[in-house]
């Protein structure tokens, strides 16, 4: 598995992946190692497809039991109480996830996230974030950043209809091939805390609205020292007086972030499964991409929102 | 998100899966996860190795089991109260009438062939039952909503035949590695592994066929007690340098052609092999039986050369005749015969080399022979996320936001998942807009066997048709037909066009019709002298038959299967399968959007996506507009 070339086992198991992809992806593919937290719906569609694609080793972070919104949104949660009793949300998962694929090595990781240290990260070649606070988010991406290797950082966030990832790769070369030749590609992603501090104004005209409802939310559990997604319809009105001043400080009309977005995204805490298998699945190959070194990899947000179907990249960063 | 209206319309919902693969196990669970509570799923298919890179509900003990019942079980295990209904079986049988297309809600298609795709169209179109479509392919995905009256059925839009290629290019002047490939397989892997009975075009035509025929009679035959290697050897030199040095005699041929050049057993492996390997033959059983250990070829991703390749042939089969002898006369190729693979490759590449096409590796060869599709489970994911929000709105009769959403691997204008408005039907299509089709054929040389095969089965999907004159019948297939009528019908297989009893000719209206799928058809008979024997090898043109324009950048919807397109990195861009044959295009009509929109600001349909080409080749320009206006005539 980890010698030079793909064992027998590993051809006849990935070869209508290896035609997309290639053997030298996969091969990379299998030295990788993932860190993954928050086990949502949308989490779980993520560890699914890179379990299956056949990475090194993917570590789950949730400490949570297992509730409700688990078991109606999380297919890894089989809903027997014997089964997952005592256990935290991340070991449930772990145990459904090693069936899909034996080769790939699946643990879970305990405690607080935010005081591991820069060491803990620099076992892994990506890290993907979810059900997490403002703060958290940037603080993960500085200890990734800090470290010379180059760790892939994506965060995922969906409410209701909606879904959102962000992607920041830092300094990501790689290669592709156009027509004969092999072209050498740079991109230069900013930090998390970078993009979103870019100014609202600054911004091409036709920016998805999303985003802009997606930071308004954002801060507003900053602010209201909330948990990601703990918001209601209740919250509408503090809501629509952040995004006054928000708008205010940008000089940015209100209208770009319509009161109807705004609800749908309060009252939508929980997953809708459609969007889940969407995000997980743009998100899993976002994160092949990028480990395999092949394919062109979004730059730096894509958002989906079920109700004009569609899926688009936005490009944001500090002029 | 749900609204109450919503929830219960989910619950109430009876919902028809057909296939339980790729898309399928993507779509099952999602479905159940979000509500839904009476599925009834049809897939006739076993489960294989290949398919757990992306088909989760399954796993390596259950290979060999059906799709369909372990998808089931696979589901229960997380939503255990819900009612999923499997059948193993083919959709096309005839329980799966309309009546039984009927019952659903919606339909939901998770196929892998353009066959099934177009019966079930037809069925639902009969049943008045919405149908929900999709297709993926690597990274590329599609779905489609088709509701019967407001937007175009599946047929609507031509969906390009499977290629296939001029019978001479593959005999006598192939010129890309694929028609080596079809010669290896149907022609010589036929004629020495499969039924003895069944024509073969093997042997080069030439001047001299009377002597060649003769000579051929006795070469493939395996003599009793006959050298398996010397056998071998016979072969070889026959097909490699025997029937090269025939086809280079004909001058002609080879005016603008680079010419072939005939290979020799003992010019490429002179010594003789068993004397070489001794007798260390692996013990293994019949389905394990391979070349490739034996030669110390591990890596399937090598190019063997010459020799490996011409070592690996005659290995294989003495192989085949050392250990599975008993298959041989009644093999057709399988892609998951290893030996078979390994054979076909051999041979394919040898004869490439004679014909300065360059090689492949066995990787390469097995999935241009066995028309593999290349699959992963993210674009599986995401089509079936899609296709479950479009069920949500047909159940809802949400009319007005129906979309066919287009997944693409390169963005186009920021949008990697591309949403566009149904459009409305296509006067113009035989299947759900009545109209006639003609033909064109020579009604005294055509025999009406010729178009039941090829037009009626073939090009019309029809698996069990009635063909009508007015009020008699011409021909029908069923259970309960009576003796003579059947002693009648296939006397008239048997009769040309002006024959029939009736006596069939320019100007006469024949209807055909599939009872089963509900589905009738009249064609206007056009007389017609000649034929182009390349561009018109049946002898029959149908028309008013809404083909692909012959166009290069051609685009073809996803995942319908039965593609030779596996165009892999090293595959340069041969492998062209838009060429059609003598297609003509037809636009008839405009095209309009379902919603009501002003011709002006009427927006071009998105290219289908070409499914060829490595991952960075760009095949779909950023302004895909221009590229519409480029394809419409």
């Amino acid at each position: 598995m980890n010698g030079e070339e793909l064992t027998e086992q590993e051809t006849a198991l990935y070869d209508r992946q290896i035609r997309v992809w290639g053997a030298d992806a996969q091969r990379r593919l299998s030295k990788s190692h993932i860190l993954v937290y928050g086990m949502k719906g949308t989490v779980a569609e993520f560890c699914k497809n890179i379990v299956l694609a056949g990475v090194g080793s993917v570590t789950l972070v949730d400490d949570r039991a297992v509730n409700e919104e688990a078991l109606s949104t999380n297919f890894l949660v089989l809903p027997d109480e014997n089964l997952y009793h005592g256990k935290t949300l991340a070991e449930v998962c772990c145990d459904s996830l090693k069936e899909f694929n034996p080769m790939v090595h699946v643990s879970v990781e305990k405690g607080d996230i935010s005081t591991f240290g820069v060491e803990f990260f620099e076992k892994f070649d990506a890290v993907v974030i979810s059900c997490c606070s403002l703060a958290k988010k940037k603080l993960i991406n500085q200890k990734c950043r800090k470290l010379p290797k180059h760790i892939a950082y994506y965060t995922v966030d969906c409410r209701g209809s909606c879904g959102e990832i962000f992607v920041d790769l830092k300094n990501y070369k790689y290669s592709k091939k156009k027509l004969e030749e092999t072209i050498e590609c740079q991109l230069e992603y900013p930090s998390f805390e970078d993009a979103i501090a870019a100014p609202w104004k600054a911004l091409p005209k036709r920016v998805s609205k999303l985003y802009f409802a997606m930071r308004v939310i954002e801060q507003f559990e900053d602010i209201e020292g909330r948990n990601a997604g703990q918001t209601s319809i209740a919250d509408l009105p503090g809501v629509l007086k952040l995004r006054k001043e928000l708008c205010e400080t940008n000089s940015v009309n209100e209208s770009q972030i319509p009161d109807a977005l705004l609800e749908r995204l309060l009252t939508g805490t929980s997953e809708f499964p459609p969007v889940c298998a969407i995000i997980g699945g743009i998100l899993g190959q976002e994160v092949i991409k990028a480990i395999s070194g092949k394919g062109d990899p979004l730059k730096n947000f894509f958002f989906f929102d079920a109700m004009d179907g569609k899926g688009l990249i936005e490009d944001i960063s500090k002029p | 998100m749900a609204s109450e209206e919503q929830i219960s319309a989910i619950k109430r919902a009876k919902v028809l899966m057909v296939g339980a693969g790729g898309i399928g196990c993507e779509l099952l669970k999602t479905l159940a996860l979000s509500g839904f509570q009476d599925i009834h799923i049809i897939d006739m298919d076993t489960i294989e190795v290949s398919n757990l890179n992306r088909q989760f509900l399954f796993r390596q003990s259950h290979v060999g089991q059906s799709k369909a019942k372990v998808a089931r079980d696979a589901v229960l295990r997380f939503r255990p109260k819900i009612s999923i209904t499997p059948y193993h079986a083919n959709v096309k049988e005839s329980r799966f009438n309309v009546d039984f297309f009927k019952e659903f809600d919606v339909v939901l298609n998770g196929l892998d062939n353009l066959d099934a795709r177009r019966h079930v169209n037809r069925l639902c179109l009969a049943a008045d039952v919405p149908l929900v479509e999709s297709g993926t392919t690597g990274f590329l995905g599609q779905v489609t909503v088709h509701l019967k009256g407001k937007t175009e059925c599946y047929e609507c839009q031509p969906k390009p035949a499977p290629k296939t290629y001029p019978v001479c290019t593959i005999t006598s002047t192939p010129s890309k590695f694929i028609h080596c490939i079809v010669w290896a397989k149907d022609l010589l892997f036929a004629k020495l592994f499969g039924d003895k009975n069944q024509e073969n075009d093997l042997n080069v035509r030439s001047s001299d066929t009377g002597n060649s025929s003769e000579h051929s009679a006795d070469v493939f035959e395996y003599r009793k007690d006959e050298d398996i290697e010397q056998y071998g050897r016979r072969i070889y030199d026959h097909v490699f340098g025997h029937n090269i040095e025939v086809a280079l005699s004909n001058e002609e041929t080879w005016k603008n052609r680079n010419k072939p050049r005939p290979i020799y057993s003992k010019d490429v492996l002179p010594v003789k092999m068993t004397e070489k390997n001794g007798d260390t033959e692996k013990d293994c059983a019949t389905g394990d039986v391979s070349v490739m250990a034996f030669l110390s070829l591990k890596n399937p991703q090598d190019i063997w050369s010459l020799a490996e390749n011409s070592r690996v042939f005659l290995e294989a089969l003495r192989l085949f005749f050392s250990k599975r002898l008993k298959d041989i006369g009644n093999l057709t190729f399988d892609k998951d015969d290893q030996l078979a693979v390994e054979f076909v490759t051999a041979a394919a590449n040898i004869r490439a080399s004679s014909f300065g096409i360059p090689l492949h590796s066995l990787f390469e060869a097995k999935g241009i022979a066995g028309n593999i599709v290349h699959a992963v489970a993210t674009t599986n994911a995401i089509i079936a996320g899609l296709i479950v929000i479009e069920a949500i709105k047909v159940l809802k009769k949400d009319n007005n936001n129906y979309r066919m959403t287009y997944c693409l691997e390169h963005p186009s204008r920021k949008l990697l998942l591309m949403p566009v408005e149904p459009y409305e039907p296509n006067k113009s299509c035989y299947v759900c807009s009545e109209t006639p089709l003609s033909l064109e054929v020579n009604t005294h040389h055509s025999k009406l066997r010729d178009f039941v095969e090829k037009i009626v089965k073939g090009k019309l999907g029809m698996n069990f048709p009635v063909i009508m004159q007015g009020a008699s019948i011409l021909y029908e297939v069923g259970e309960d037909l009576e003796e003579d009528m059947v002693a009648i019908y296939a006397a008239n297989l048997e009769k040309a066009f002006s024959e029939l009893p009736s006596s069939v000719i320019s100007g006469t209206v024949l209807t055909v019709e599939d009872l089963q799928q509900e589905f009738s058809c009249s064609i206007n008979i056009k007389h017609r002298e000649e034929f182009d024997e390349e561009k018109e090898p049946d002898g029959m043109v149908l028309c008013g038959w809404v083909e692909a324009p012959v166009d290069k950048d051609n685009n073809k919807p996803i995942g319908n299967g039965e593609s030779t397109s596996n165009a892999l990195p090293s595959e340069e861009k041969d492998v062209e399968i838009q060429e059609m044959s003598g297609g003509t295009e037809t636009v008839t009509g405009k095209k309009r959007k379902l919603s009501e929109v002003d011709e002006s600001k009427k927006q071009k349909k998105p290219e289908k996506l070409d499914v060829d080409d490595e991952d960075d080749e760009l095949v779909i320009s950023d302004d895909w507009e221009s590229l519409a206006k480029k394809n419409r005539v």
